[in-house]
């Protein structure tokens, strides 16, 4: 996704604001000039600095750019499938995973996520399982990692 | 003395299981080095919640190791396919792919392969023989000095780049901004966390690196999925075929490219694609045919490819010394040495001498074991890129996934790397470079602390920081890396 520059400007100076208005209420450092709110002042200046100037050099150009184009491949089937399912699958995996359980919530995620960007059945299932026992024997095993069993906590080995 | 330190660390690298580590990494690196989207900064973040569970040599070891190789696998998939298996091949891989054009494909690789291995050792030794050195002078650094050692690093990451430098400081306020989150400030007030105790500690940096070095380049490549790669040349002969005379050729390429990337790793913020760029236009511009630059020419590949592999080695000086990364590689491997209990600093070299070389003698064998490792991987070519991307990059996915969450045993750190990478991939998308932001994130509290505690001292008075030598003379490299684009745009115009 392309943002034009003046919207990121204007994103940033409203950034480095909020910034600004929030560090108000930071205390001073009791005898220092220089308390907690100092460094993120100083960042936020900057903030507010870069975003207008990012602004005024996009509208000096003049250009007749979009405020915000799609990226190319948005508009083929696959690469659209292949990244809403990776960002939507990563979001449900972290709300799911506690009582799913990780070996069937991660072997799930998986197989979908092979068979969007175009493996057959006959791959994506065997490589899901492999690829989970090898985490479970790796990351839980090995490691001592505390992956959720969820609804296997019965068969937890 | 150093007799006894050296065989304890030859006792600690020679170890059955150091050893086994360190041909599992290169055969780790070399894999995702020769994989377009794949980087050595990805290698890295992948590896640290494995690093985790291991003792300290062999943890850097397998960083040093995988690394070393991902770098110089990078230039693979540059002459085979025309895309640049890490960015630091960036710098040629259209020369190199018009040579494979001409036939010179053998050349193009072996160059790359052996003027890779010349470069690290070059790197390495003068890792060994500075970073020590380095450290008795910087035993006498007060925050002055640091605070000029960290704008320097950041400076050098904005300036030095590639791109349009509003943008880089942009992305490095935006990295300041995440490492001023939570408690760690000179005032030790909770900052940006509303009540959130995830918060107060700051944010996790691993999850947050495996996020934007590893979920964006996922998302890039699945972008891309549906164009599969065509390669222009199947069968590979012996890459070893008129090495020397190229050695005897161009020694001085070698001696130039090795130096500049040297000095471009060990300038705090620049790595090895920076130094690739530079030492490419660098030896086009002293070359005696500049004309055939381009045109599948071996001159700027050689010089560039011992270029990049040196800086990696450079990078880790000041990383060691002083606990400012050289690169985005080592602003990682600074948390694992954290971890490690090997602190950087400069007293370092006292306190964990064997440790320390150690990992000289790792940065040495992994460039040795380059030659025959490097030759399986080109040979091996045809098959590594030719791995289904449709079922690697859902597993590698779901092992940034784990990764992140091993760190603090937290789904926190899952958010964070959701969040952190699809925001790296709108910033790359729109022209922000990734790395400032990173070395932001990794020395904004120590910038903060420097500063604030030079103003201290300094009761407010700005001159002060030019007033200690070796302050001032950091502060007018400073001000020369600022002074870099315009030297770039000369480079430039005489190429021309």
């Amino acid at each position: 996704m392309k943002v034009n520059d003046a919207i990121s400007g204007a994103v940033l100076v409203a950034l480095g604001g909020v910034v600004l208005w929030h560090i108000q209420s930071f205390p001073p450092m009791p005898g220092q000039k220089f308390g907690p709110a100092w460094f993120p002042g100083l960042i936020a200046v900057g903030l507010i600095a870069c975003g207008t100037l990012l602004m005024t050099a996009r509208l000096r150009a003049a250009a007749a750019e979009p405020l915000i184009a799609l990226p190319e491949w948005a508009r083929r089937v696959r690469p659209v499938l292949g990244v809403g399912s990776i960002m939507g699958g990563l979001v449900l995996f972290v709300l799911v995973v506690d009582a799913l359980g990780f070996h069937l919530a991660a072997s799930a995620l998986l197989i979908v996520w092979s068979r969007l960007l175009g493996a057959s059945w006959r791959l994506a299932v065997p490589v899901a399982l492999a690829a989970t026992i090898v985490i479970h024997l790796s990351f839980y095993k090995l490691l001592k990692v505390p992956l959720a069993w969820g609804v296997l906590e019965r068969f937890a080995f | 003395m150093t007799g006894a330190l050296l065989s304890q660390a030859f006792a600690l690298v020679f170890d059955p299981y150091v050893l086994w580590v360190i041909v599992a990494s290169a055969a780790f690196g070399l894999f995702v080095g020769a994989v377009p989207g794949l980087t050595a900064t990805m290698a890295t973040a992948l590896l640290v919640p494995v690093t985790f569970f291991m003792p300290p040599v062999p943890a850097i070891a397998s960083i040093v190791t995988a690394t070393a190789m991902a770098i110089f696998a990078g230039d693979i998939p540059s002459c085979l396919l025309r895309m640049p298996g890490t960015p630091a091949s960036a710098a040629y891989t259209d020369e190199a792919y018009a040579m494979t054009k001409k036939g010179l494909g053998e050349m193009a690789l072996g160059a790359g392969l052996v003027f890779s291995v010349i470069g690290g050792l070059f790197g390495t030794a003068v890792l060994i023989a500075a970073a020590p050195a380095l450290a008795e002078v910087a035993l006498k650094f007060s925050s002055f000095e640091y605070f000029w050692l960290v704008i320097l690093g950041l400076s050098s990451a904005v300036f030095l780049a590639i791109g349009n430098p509003l943008k880089g400081v942009v992305s490095l306020l935006l990295g300041l901004l995440v490492a001023s989150v939570g408690l760690d400030n000179p005032s030790a007030y909770p900052r940006f966390t509303f009540g959130n105790a995830e918060l107060a500690g700051g944010l996790t940096l691993i999850p947050i690196m495996i996020g934007m070095f590893a979920v964006s380049e996922i998302l890039r490549n699945v972008a891309a999925m549906d164009r599969p790669w065509k390669m222009a040349q199947a069968k590979i002969g012996n890459v070893f075929k008129g090495m020397w005379g190229l050695t005897k050729k161009y020694p001085m390429a070698i001696v130039r490219g090795s130096t500049l990337g040297t000095a471009i790793g060990a300038l705090p913020g620049a790595g090895a694609d920076i130094a690739a760029w530079m030492s490419y236009a660098v030896s086009k511009k002293f070359s005696r045919e500049p004309e055939k630059f381009g045109t599948g020419h071996v001159e700027g590949i050689v010089e560039a490819g011992a270029a990049n592999n040196s800086a990696l080695a450079g990078a880790w000086i000041p990383a060691l010394v002083f606990g400012i990364p050289g690169d985005s590689i080592t602003a990682i491997v600074i948390g694992v040495l954290y971890i490690k209990g090997l602190n950087p600093g400069p007293t370092i070299f006292m306190e964990k001498a064997a440790e320390m070389y150690a990992i000289f003698l790792v940065f040495i064998l992994a460039n040795l074991a380059m030659i025959p490792l490097g030759i399986a991987a080109i040979k091996g070519a045809k098959q590594m890129l030719r791995a289904p991307r449709e079922l690697l990059m859902p597993v590698i996915l779901l092992f940034c996934v784990v990764g992140s969450f091993a760190i603090n045993n937290s789904l926190f750190g899952v958010v964070l790397m959701l969040v952190f990478g699809v925001a790296a991939y709108l910033m790359e998308e729109n022209g922000f470079p990734v790395a400032p932001a990173i070395l932001g994130m990794v020395l904004g509290a120590m910038l903060e602390e420097h500063f604030i505690s030079s103003m201290i001292k300094a009761d407010g008075r700005l001159l002060a920081f030019f007033e200690r030598p070796i302050a001032a003379g950091l502060g007018a490299l400073t001000l020369a890396v600022l002074a870099w684009p315009l030297a770039r745009t000369w480079l430039q115009r005489g190429n021309r």
